[in-house]
């Protein structure tokens, strides 16, 4: 007699025998939609995913700072100097906060230096030798990537300590010299070869003697702009450029006791509170509009006013002299811009620091055929590539936002042209994913939780010394913030399609990239796996009839 | 339900499952072992909530008895779609009873298996609200105060929708039905009829009744757990909305469900001989509008002339249940 189950006497055929799926007239399909964040990152890093693998903690969190490092070599720095664009378009900030990207990265690259990650060459050696010139973020950024794809990369620079502007533009307060090393370190034991003090007077030259078949130019922006002030003899009238420079060599420039930077960018918040942090007693910000159209990052100049920087509004110098400045009341015209007012008013000041902007020195690309300057910045097409046949640009010396992440972001964009180049090959565009909106998600299923902040040094601490301002997370809290990511329209496998088919027909493979899989012979398509997933990771399609 | 707070875990316990979550802290939907008691090839309309609420509801008995259970079912809806013979979408011993008898039909399975001492095996008996709360009534009050020991399990979809959405005594007021036109002064089915069978449930002081929707899935499975784990009757009433009667969007069912937890019109609470002993409070309130403008069935409410007034009305019957079960927790102190 035959085996039945429990109970049963009859036969009865299974109802699997009807195909219902015949029924469907739209089908849903797992889609990976690209999250605002990874579309934000100017270092192209796709945040989502490597927040997917910090959030199960423990192991996930080297495989994120693998992933991180696939894009970026630099997680401890960016974790610290980065402006968060991918926090700025977060969608759980029209919930409640946006996640807190960047410290979970920040906790990542110290994770990764702390326990020792390394990367090797994803590549064998291609026999082919790049000239990166100037080792700064973009500089670092393109020999890592050149690296791993098996060229032999030197890099020179003028200056006596790799890092450029992460080194002698940002100060120590934000970026603790011991994490740049540890970063940069890493870079260099992929085998790149770095030459410090060696200037490049011709790049066409050096590009011939050294027998390179591509160069990367990243020399950034190092000269500060001047602004002509009359000025008497006895004025101390300096760069903030130069000053935050002169802050990594053995003496402490001496500022005295009241210091006015003027320009309202980050490079002067950095001047005026390294200038308090030198023992200023009074340090004043003057720039010529307002506050709110200040391209200073607004919670840099919190933090500055936290400190007791002043800031002096609407305002412009016309006269330095003898330790008196004259400072001239602007008001805003219709359409924004300063004009002046005539009101004078004098300022003590025993220096003046300058922080109107950064030019790039480029006389060392006088002559190479075919490179154009413009706007005294390198042009270069969408490979990265300038006029001139082999060498590639970016950073801060062609035209872009001058950040850090930018300048990555240049480096990775760079080594993967440079590559291509090298190789005679075309470089297979990524595939472009619709973009994971608010809209496609159903909150609903997200738990409340706020927003984990970073602790901060007491400003007392911060006036007086240049230890780090902002911290780092904690594991636990590192963990939890991660989790609050809602994985925008990306499966994060909550099991919701599979538990919310009235039809069975969403088979659980467990699978990590692919965990679930339509039964297209069932599925009706009634849309409620699409409707109900939390991330938008299931579009319904029409069926073709 | 578990008190203590948990870690984050992106979703909690409000999604089905969560590849972080404890396993045992996961739902039985989300297990890749589940019965799935009601298999497919079912010929329940696109976004049935029915079928859901059924295979959710017998799954979770399922794992709670070990896989040790009987089914009676009463005619319906779920009886039409799942077993046109030769075909059976059942994956359970499943046993289709009159449309009157359901009860009936599972007191005494619950009989024959106390008089051949087989305790191991547990019965359920179930139906939708038209076979449970109007026809089979008078069985199911007998088997509730002969305290027989089954499960009986209510799929409330408001209407009688296998004959063609007809009006039952569990259709809401306004509502418009085949028999209840949105026509005259006062359109749709009549305000003041109808019953509330859990509340008729407790007031036979039976050991555990609760309600649950297909909107909560942890939670209906908790209160099936937990009816297992009583002898003697006992009574769980699921809300499952119907696309097809409620003139819904076939992938809105759940979104749906949640809306009338939410709004405050169906409540969500557990009662333990004849006492509330639990609610689930409304996590994000809405207005009963929200709830209305999702279903054709109350189209005519927003037609012209609109009838504020009806709306109004339903709100305050919204209300009332905030009030009466303290839905909202600074409402309930």
């Amino acid at each position: 007699m035959m085996e039945r189950p429990f109970a049963i006497t009859l036969d009865v055929g299974s109802s699997r025998a009807n195909k219902t799926g015949s029924w469907r007239t739209e089908r849903p399909v797992y889609v990976h939609r690209l999250p605002p964040c990874s579309s934000a990152c100017p270092a192209g890093e796709d945040v989502q995913q490597w927040l997917y693998d910090a959030e199960e903690g423990d192991g996930g969190y080297e495989r994120a700072w693998r992933r991180i490092m696939d894009d970026n070599p630099f997680p401890a720095v960016m974790g610290r100097v980065c402006y968060h664009p991918c926090e700025t378009k977060c969608n759980r900030g029209q919930l409640d906060e946006a996640v807190g990207i960047n410290s979970v990265e920040r906790f990542l690259g110290d994770e990764g230096i702390a326990r020792g990650w390394r990367v090797e060459a994803l590549m064998p050696p291609s026999g082919k030798r790049v000239l990166v010139v100037g080792a700064g973020p973009s500089g670092l950024s393109a020999a890592y990537h050149l690296a791993r794809l098996g060229h032999a990369v030197t890099v020179y620079d003028a200056g006596p300590r790799p890092g450029g502007m992460m080194r002698f533009g940002i100060p120590k307060y934000r970026l603790p010299r011991d994490v740049l090393d540890a970063e940069i370190e890493r870079i260099l034991d992929l085998g790149v070869e770095l030459e410090l003090d060696r200037q490049v007077a011709s790049v066409l030259d050096d590009m011939v003697a050294g027998g390179f078949d591509a160069v990367f130019l990243a020399v950034g922006a190092h000269l500060g702009k001047r602004a002509y002030i009359p000025a008497g003899s006895a004025a101390k009238v300096l760069d903030a450029v130069s000053l935050l420079r002169s802050m990594e060599g053995e003496e402490p420039p001496q500022l005295g006791r009241r210091v006015v930077v003027y320009g309202g960018g980050n490079t002067a918040i950095d001047a005026a509170r390294t200038a308090k942090r030198l023992g200023a007693e009074e340090a004043i910000i003057v720039y010529r509009r307002t506050r709110e159209r200040m391209p200073a990052h607004d919670f840099e100049v919190e933090e500055a006013l936290e400190e007791g920087v002043l800031m002096k509004w609407l305002s412009t110098i016309t006269n330095v002299d003898g330790g008196k400045l004259v400072v001239e009341q602007m008001e805003l015209d219709e359409t924004g811009f300063p004009q002046p007012t005539g009101h004078l008013e004098e300022l003590e000041a025993d220096s003046l620091v300058l922080a109107l902007g950064q030019e790039t020195d480029l006389s060392f690309v006088d002559g190479v055929p075919g490179l154009e300057i413009e706007d005294g910045v390198v042009s270069v097409d969408e490979t990265m590539m300038t006029g001139y046949p082999g060498i590639f640009a970016g950073g801060d010396m062609v035209p872009a936002e001058r950040t850090v992440t930018v300048a990555v972001g240049h480096g990775k964009q760079a080594a993967r042209h440079i590559d291509a180049w090298l190789r005679s090959a075309e470089l297979t565009p990524s595939v472009e994913r619709q973009s994971a909106d608010f809209g496609h998600l159903n909150t609903w299923y997200y738990t409340e939780a706020p927003r984990s902040l970073r602790p901060q040094l007491e400003a007392a601490r911060r006036q007086s010394t240049f230890e780090e301002v902002v911290g780092g997370l904690d594991e636990s809290t590192a963990l939890y913030e991660a989790r609050r990511c809602l994985s925008c329209g990306n499966c994060f496998s909550c099991d919701n399609c599979y538990g919310v088919c009235p039809d069975n027909a969403v088979i659980k493979l467990g699978g990590r990239d692919e965990p679930y899989a339509f039964d297209y012979d069932y599925c009706k398509g009634c849309g409620i796996c699409a409707a109900e997933c939390p991330c938008g990771a299931i579009e319904m399609v029409p069926e073709e009839i | 339900m578990s008190a203590e707070k948990l870690k984050l875990y992106q979703v909690g316990t409000f999604a089905v499952g969560n590849r972080l979550l404890d396993p045992e802290q996961r739902t039985v939907q989300a297990r890749m072992e589940r019965s799935n008691t009601l298999t497919s090839g079912h010929r329940a309309c696109r976004g049935c909530g029915e079928a859901l609420g059924a295979r959710y509801a017998l799954d979770a008995a399922m794992r709670a008895t070990d896989g040790r259970l009987i089914a009676a079912n009463a005619t319906g809806c779920l009886e039409v779609f799942s077993t046109p013979y030769p075909e059976s979408s059942w994956q359970l011993p499943w046993l289709h009873s009159l449309f009157g008898n359901a009860p009936a039909i599972a007191s005494g399975i619950a009989a024959a298996l106390k008089v051949k001492g087989r305790n191991d095996v547990r019965v359920i008996g179930q139906g939708g609200d038209g076979g449970t709360l109007d026809i089979g009534f008078a069985c199911l009050s007998g088997m509730f105060e002969r305290n027989d020991d089954v499960l009986y399990v209510c799929y409330d979809n408001e209407a009688y929708m296998n004959t063609g959405v007809q009006r039952s005594s569990a259709t809401p007021p306004a509502a418009r039905t085949a028999n209840t036109k949105p026509l005259g002064d006062e359109p749709g089915n009549v305000f003041g009829q109808g019953k509330s069978a859990p509340l008729i449930a407790m007031a036979h002081e039976i050991p555990y009744v609760a309600t649950a929707t297909v909107a909560d899935l942890h939670d209906l499975e908790d209160k099936i757990e937990r009816a297992m784990e009583f002898h003697g009757a006992r009574y769980v009433h699921i809300l499952v909305p119907c696309p097809l009667g409620w003139g819904s969007e076939a992938s809105e069912t759940i979104k749906i469900a949640r809306l009338a937890q939410e709004t405050g019109l169906f409540p969500v609470f557990e009662a333990e001989a004849g006492e509330v002993v639990a609610v689930s409070p409304i996590r994000q309130r809405v207005s009963v509008e929200e709830y209305l403008r999702t279903q054709r069935r109350f189209a005519h409410l927003f037609g012209d002339p609109p009838r504020a007034d009806v709306i109004a009305q339903l709100q305050s019957r919204a209300d009332r249940n905030i009030r009466r079960f303290g839905l909202l927790a600074e409402e309930a102190a």
